[in-house]
């Protein structure tokens, strides 16, 4: 009887031990989480990459606008270069010899044709439409003359330096007064070479 | 004895077709009777055939143009009288010399097309004769260049036959409109340019008129040479760093005298008209010297120069030696005279001044050699550059007086003055050829 008894009580323990075999070792429940509001992390986050994206964004444009600014200076300086480089003189009627204002243009040629040696310049000299047609073919000549001479007296090399007469063949001011005619006598400069690239500044 | 049987039959007045005279007279000629101081009047009678109107109105403008006779023209009452002298075919059968002397005309030129050319008869009024009779080859083609200018031969013979001097109809003027050269006929018709080198200035006649020389400026300045023959171009005179202009033949076409200028001041050099290594004429020692015009036999050279200070006229010889200042002579006051020309005669040279004295306006002056007392020949608007024809009475130059510059002609012994170009650009810078032959 004994026997039929254990049988029940010998299941159980199967049972339990099947069980447990069955069953994770038991821990600690884990804590409740905190009661947490998750919409408003999310509007969170979203605000926090959003700022991510304009800090970014405004970083790569001031990145941009810099590098742009700088650009643009540098375009500016060069630019700025190139109008010294091509500003034009003026002479007085029937005179090729180099007014003070036209020695100070000249002069701010100078180091900006030292700094880039590759580059070279046609000066061209132009008369007004007064006097001969023909004479002053030579006066056009005289006056980009003297202002080459200027430049190699300064140590620019005479190769760099091509001159042409235009005589009074092309005005850039049209009229018959000495307002035209002050603007028609002059020296005008051409960059002929060198200056593909990029000027370089002069050291100061 | 063939002249006097030919007054004899002039005298006759006969009416036998006048095409049956000798076409040619040998010896003595017979010369217009008139007063030197008055123009003599001449009749053109209408021409029959091919392009006898045509050659009638360039007959009678030659004539015109020459300053030298007076076209009488036809009145209409007259008309009936000559007509009736006419035959069928349009010829002249008799000359009813009375009509022409109530119309106050000395000569008639009376122009015939024959199969052989174009007969033409110089008719004296007041003798009843022909004194001159020839017959001229006309190219076939009317419209043709050659044609116009064959035409213009008659015409010059015609002149020379009523006054003794050929007349200038049969040239050519070059001249510089929109840095093209151009070549117009002298009365203004038949204008072409020629194929250019660059943008041209200056253009300068060989003394044959065969070649045109010319000046480009600018980039790759140099002297052209065009031959109006073969349509081939030569350049030379080429350097960097300067400019060459002015280029003139010498009167025996062997030579080009041209302006160089360069670092230093321009000077003249002469170069080999059919190439070669150039010579240095002038020693400007930095100034300018440019614009050189040869005396016709050749030995001198006048230039412009600035070696005083403001533009003269100086003549040195040929070879650079013995410059000497030539417009300073009568003048004191400080001016700018430059351009100038030497007359085909050689008496006299023609060059523009400002007008008066530092006015910035150029006027027409010539200077004749001899007692270099100045001309002023011009005084509307602006004149210059005046370049002489070959009878040394006419002048072209380029003129602001009707606008904007053309070329204009003056006959400087009438002062009578046409213009020559018409043309929405300026025309400047002209050259008279020489009397051209075909």
């Amino acid at each position: 009887m004994r026997a039929t008894r254990s049988l029940p009580a010998a299941l159980v323990l199967a049972a339990v031990a099947l069980a447990a075999c069955h069953k994770k070792p038991e821990v600690a429940p884990a804590p409740a989480p905190a009661p947490v509001d998750t919409s408003a992390l999310r509007a969170q986050h979203v605000r926090d990459s959003l700022a991510a994206i304009d800090a970014a964004k405004r970083a790569a444009e001031a990145a941009e606008k810099a590098r742009a600014d700088s650009i643009r200076a540098a375009e500016e300086a060069q630019k700025t270069m190139r109008a010294t480089l091509t500003e034009m003189i003026h002479f007085d009627f029937d005179q090729s010899t180099l007014r003070s204002d036209a020695q100070a243009i000249l002069d701010a040629k100078v180091p900006i044709l030292q700094a880039n040696p590759d580059v070279t310049i046609r000066i061209a000299g132009n008369t007004d439409e007064r006097g001969s047609t023909e004479y002053n073919l030579a006066l056009g000549q005289r006056r980009a003359a003297t202002a080459k001479r200027y430049l190699v007296d300064h140590g620019i090399a005479d190769s760099r330096i091509e001159t042409v007469s235009y005589g009074e063949e092309r005005p850039i001011a049209q009229g018959h007064d000495e307002d035209a005619w002050s603007q028609n006598r002059r020296d005008e400069f051409t960059i002929t070479g060198g200056a593909n690239g990029t000027l370089k500044k002069p050291s100061m | 004895m063939k002249r006097s049987l030919q007054l004899a039959l002039a005298l006759l007045c006969v009416a036998a077709p006048l095409l049956a005279q000798d076409s040619t007279m040998k010896g003595v000629r017979i010369t217009l009777q008139y007063d030197p101081g008055v123009r003599p009047g001449v009749v053109v009678l209408p021409v029959s055939g091919v392009a006898g109107d045509s050659i009638r109105a360039m007959l009678q403008r030659d004539l015109d143009f020459g300053d030298r006779v007076n076209i009488v023209t036809i009145p209409d009452s007259m008309a009936a009288a000559i007509r009736s002298g006419v035959d069928s075919a349009g010829n002249m059968k008799r000359m009813n010399y009375g009509v022409f002397q109530t119309i106050g005309a000395l000569a008639v030129v009376q122009a015939t097309n024959t199969d052989r050319g174009l007969h033409v008869a110089l008719h004296d009024v007041v003798r009843k004769q022909v004194i001159d009779v020839n017959e001229f080859a006309l190219p076939q083609d009317t419209a043709s260049r050659a044609w116009r200018m064959a035409v213009h031969r008659v015409s010059d013979e015609v002149e020379r036959w009523i006054t003794g001097v050929q007349g200038i109809a049969a040239t050519r003027i070059a001249y510089v409109r929109s840095h093209a050269i151009h070549v117009v006929d002298s009365d203004g018709a038949g204008d072409i340019t020629i194929p250019m080198v660059g943008e041209g200035l200056s253009p300068a006649w060989s003394p044959d008129g065969s070649a045109l020389a010319y000046a480009t400026f600018g980039e790759n300045s140099r002297i052209v040479v065009y031959n109006l023959q073969t349509g081939l171009s030569r350049a030379f005179g080429e350097r960097r760093n300067t400019n060459v202009s002015t280029p003139v033949f010498s009167p025996d076409g062997k030579t080009i005298v041209y302006t160089v200028a360069g670092e230093n001041g321009s000077d003249l050099f002469a170069a080999p008209a059919a190439g070669g290594p150039p010579q240095r004429l002038t020693v400007g020692n930095g100034t300018d010297n440019s614009t050189p015009s040869f005396s016709p036999d050749g030995r001198r050279v006048a230039f412009t120069s600035g070696r005083a200070g403001p533009p003269e006229i100086y003549i040195m010889d040929a070879d650079g030696t013995n410059a000497d200042m030539f417009t300073s002579y009568a003048f004191t006051t400080k001016n700018y005279r430059s351009n100038p020309d030497w007359s085909p005669d050689g008496l006299t040279i023609a060059y523009q001044a400002y007008v008066p004295d530092q006015s910035g306006i150029f006027q027409i002056v010539t200077m004749s050699l001899r007692d270099r007392i100045p001309h002023q020949l011009t005084s509307a608007a602006e004149n210059e550059d005046p370049s002489w024809a070959p009878d040394s009475r006419h002048l072209v130059f380029t003129s602001t007086r009707g606008g904007d510059k053309q070329l204009w002609v003056l006959d400087t012994q009438s002062g009578r003055i046409r213009q020559l170009t018409h043309a929405a650009a300026t025309s400047r810078l002209a050259a008279w050829s020489s009397r051209l032959t075909p």
